[in-house]
């Protein structure tokens, strides 16, 4: 069947069920009860904590065809998902379903997990490194789910995905089960993704290389909803928790793209008092960052708050006073990791209240503008960012298609050419983020208003802004670059991508050859 | 129709992502160079590339300058070969005397295709290039500004560049006005520290007020500082509207003598009010009533 925009999407999808096709970005109602977990109890003299993996897994105990929950703050430094695959291989578990809010190319053992039948589905937000190209290549024998970083904690939380063990690796932790992730040698910060698994689970594991005395503090999953709690020498690799793209870009191109974009929220007056943002942590979102600091500096604005993933640029803001509050849900690097530990203003939230939209509120909502890249955009503002130029899996949309939902304009900045090929397509091989919810595209050659966004174009060109038609920028592109060869896929399907309601935006299909 | 070159950026010419993107950066024109950022041992790769950019890349209405080699290097290699391409104008770097000039037009004439088509740029970065400026920017019609570079200059002279600029105070002047002599443009050196935002602004500013009518770049982040000081403030455009007005009065009242506030009003004042109005109508600053 078609989606309202035209996506060829399944009836229904092994190990996935009966597919709901997407109808709109706000089009789908939810209708169902919240997800509840058993009530438990303990003995006052009950032991939770362990010292091997092993014994846990007998424990509980992980039975074949288990869903294991796991978060991915600590990055390409995350040691936890492979010691607990290599444990449930050791003991002849099979079909297993991961349930990884982000895979990264330290998790590559999870390929030969695979293979063994250890693992035999993959649910994520966010695929990167040597599994993503296995994941397009036909790894799974069912399609993997990739869901946004809202619509992860949505499902969960609507129990469409049903966690039976979360293990929670946790930077720091106390014999009772209380868990942050400000204290330890693998401190990472906010452990938002992890809150809906630690809500939700059947079964919580809290994983650590870092005991405190009881009780912790602060927390951030409680002991009230903590079975076990397993220690062991190491749950990652410091210097892997750290991102890498955390610096302001000396690229010439990129510094203009973040001009021209800082330029579109001076001009539609979003300067003022008052004022929230969110940014990724990529080179040209984070000079726009820079660019829109600069204009609050000469302005006197005092803004209300910095939202998403937190990079220490704006942890100075919030220091000195550009933000009243930071709403944090996953640190990038340690100034953030500091400040969150430190700083009464810097707010930890879950995944749920970031940007899940069946509740009554997430913070996305609260967004003034929010700044986004794009692997390509298509003439209807369909943005793409799960497969690359080679039509192989290379990321996916993590918080994309929430904060651009719920921001009241979402700006995508993007190099109008890049890597030779065009950025802007007639269609996008995969559809993320529905161009329903993305306002202007910012390019070095100018800028595209979407056209059920009049008013805000309307304002642009007023102010002087390089206003450009899409197809006038794609043409541009494609003078300089060529018109790229069309992708060629089969019918098999590796990956469903589903929207933050729990629709199916598009679907990923294998690449031929 | 007053060609603006407020800023003129330097594009490697070795460096293809640059030569593609050259134009996007704001610049009035872009100066694809051939000399300084291009090693000896790959003049002839770069020579290549920026003749493909001259004519593949869509540089819109960015000046298209192309900086060869002097002629007792590569230079009389590259200009055959550029012009045939039609870039807008050379820069022809340390020039020392009108022959040099000459010698260059000898050459374009040779590979031109449009006659009279490409102009000239005097890039004059010796003591005795300065020396002979008058002759220099009279050289030729072909000549349309003289440019300063102060870093080979000095070292010319023996002085130490500074941010200041106290060593090349009177070799800006010589440029400034030989070329206001010979009815051309004057452009300054570049200002050498793409980090140091404040210094820039301070040194264009300067360049600005002696008479300069724009700057070399050698970073495309310098672009919107200098435009923003050879641009006409909106005091300037305050002051020129009020000069045309006046003078609008006294024709409609049929006096032959203007003043406003009381100080007389004569031609020179009245050719920088309208230069003023007229750069900044072409800056999009103003709009102007079609009369």
């Amino acid at each position: 069947m078609r989606n309202s925009i035209g996506r060829e999407v399944p009836e229904s999808a092994r190990g996935y069920g009966k597919i709901d096709s997407f109808k709109g970005a706000f089009a789908t109602p939810p209708d169902m009860k919240r997800y509840a977990p058993k009530v438990k109890t303990i003995l006052p003299s009950d032991n939770k904590l362990f010292d091997c993996l092993e014994a846990v897994f007998k424990a509980i105990p992980v039975t074949d065809g288990m869903t294991l929950g796991f978060h991915h703050h600590l990055r390409n430094g995350d040691g936890v998902v492979n010691q607990v695959l290599a444990v449930a291989a050791k003991l002849g578990l099979k079909n297993l379903t991961v349930a990884l809010s982000s895979v990264f190319p330290v998790h590559e053992p999870l390929i030969d997990y695979v293979k063994q039948g250890v693992v035999s589905h993959l649910d994520t937000n966010y695929l990167s490194g040597p599994v993503a190209r296995a994941v397009s290549e036909g790894l799974f024998p069912n399609p993997v789910v990739m869901r946004t970083h809202g619509g992860r904690a949505r499902a969960i939380e609507c129990g469409q995905l049903h966690i039976d063990v979360a293990f929670v690796a946790a930077p720091a932790a106390d014999e009772y089960g209380n868990v942050n992730g400000v204290c330890g040698p693998a401190a990472c910060g906010s452990l938002g993704y992890a809150m809906p698994d630690g809500e939700y689970a059947d079964i919580v594991v809290a994983v650590t290389d870092h005991l405190e005395p009881y009780p912790l503090s602060p927390v951030s999953i409680s002991q009230t909803r903590v079975d076990y709690v397993v220690k062991i020498e190491s749950i990652g690799d410091p210097k892997g928790i750290v991102s890498g793209t955390t610096k302001v870009t000396k690229d010439p191109v990129a510094l203009k793209i973040a001009e021209s974009a800082a330029k579109v929220i001076e001009a539609l007056d979003f300067i003022k008092d008052g004022f929230s943002f969110q940014t990724g942590a990529g080179g040209a979102s984070l000079a726009a960052a820079a660019f829109v600091k600069q204009m609050m500096e000469d302005k006197g604005v005092k803004g209300s708050f910095a939202l998403g993933g937190i990079t220490g640029f704006m942890v100075k803001m919030l220091e000195e006073g550009l933000f009243q509050k930071i709403i944090d849900v996953q640190g990038f690097d340690l100034e953030a990791v500091h400040s969150i530990a430190t700083n009464p203003n810097h707010l930890e939230i879950s995944a749920g209240g970031y940007a899940s939209s069946f509740n009554k509120g997430c913070a996305v909502n609260k967004l003034d503008v929010v700044i986004l890249g794009a692997t390509e955009i298509d003439t209807d503002f369909n943005v793409n960012v799960v497969t690359g130029s080679d039509g192989v899996i290379m990321g996916g949309s993590g918080g994309h298609s929430d904060a651009a939902a719920g921001a009241k304009v979402t700006i995508i900045v993007a190099n109008l050419v890049r890597g030779r090929l065009p950025i802007i397509v007639d269609k996008v091989l995969t559809v993320t983020t529905p161009g329903e919810t993305i306002d202007v595209l910012v390019t070095e050659r100018g800028l595209a208003v979407n056209p059920c966004r009049s008013d805000l174009k309307e304002i642009l060109v007023a102010k002087g802004l390089p206003v450009k038609e899409i197809g006038e920028l794609k043409a541009k592109a494609e003078q300089i670059a060529g018109i790229p060869k069309k992708i060629t896929t089969n019918d098999k399907i590796v990956a469903l991508v589903e929207y933050r309601d729990g629709t199916i935006i598009d679907v990923v299909r294998k690449v031929e050859g | 129709m007053i060609v603006l070159r407020r800023s003129l950026l330097f594009l490697p010419g070795n460096n293809p992502g640059m030569l593609q993107n050259g134009g996007v950066f704001g610049a009035d024109g872009v100066i694809l160079d051939l000399e300084d950022a291009v090693a000896p041992t790959q003049k002839d790769a770069a020579r290549l590339l920026v003749t493909q950019a001259l004519q593949t890349v869509d540089y819109e209405n960015v000046e298209k300058i192309v900086r060869v080699n002097p002629l007792d290097t590569f230079g009389t290699v590259d200009i055959p070969v550029i012009v045939a391409c039609q870039p807008d104008a050379l820069l022809i770097p340390k020039v020392e005397s009108a022959d040099d000039v000459l010698a260059v037009v000898k050459l374009i004439e040779k590979s031109e295709k449009i006659p009279d088509s490409v102009k000239i740029i005097a890039l004059l970065e010796t003591p005795k290039g300065i020396a002979e400026a008058y002759s220099i920017a009279k050289a030729h019609p072909r000549l349309v500004a003289l440019a300063l570079g102060a870093e080979d200059y000095t070292a010319g002279l023996g002085s130490k560049r500074t941010k200041e600029g106290g060593e090349i105070y009177s070799a800006r002047m010589q440029v400034i006005n030989s070329a206001a002599a010979a009815g051309i443009q004057s452009i300054d050196t570049p200002f050498t520290d793409a980090n140091d935002p404040v210094g820039l602004m301070a040194d264009t500013e300067l360049a600005k007020s002696l008479g300069f009518k724009g700057k070399l770049s050698i970073n495309p982040r310098q672009i919107d500082v200098i435009h923003s000081v050879f641009n006409p403030t909106a005091t300037d455009i305050e002051w020129a509207t009020r000069v045309v007005a006046a003078i609008e009065k006294a024709k409609a009242e049929g006096s032959g003598v203007v003043s406003m506030n009381g100080k007389m009003i004569d031609a020179p004042i009245v050719s920088r009010a309208e230069t003023i109005l007229l750069l900044a109508e072409r800056l999009g600053l103003v709009r102007r009533e079609v009369r």
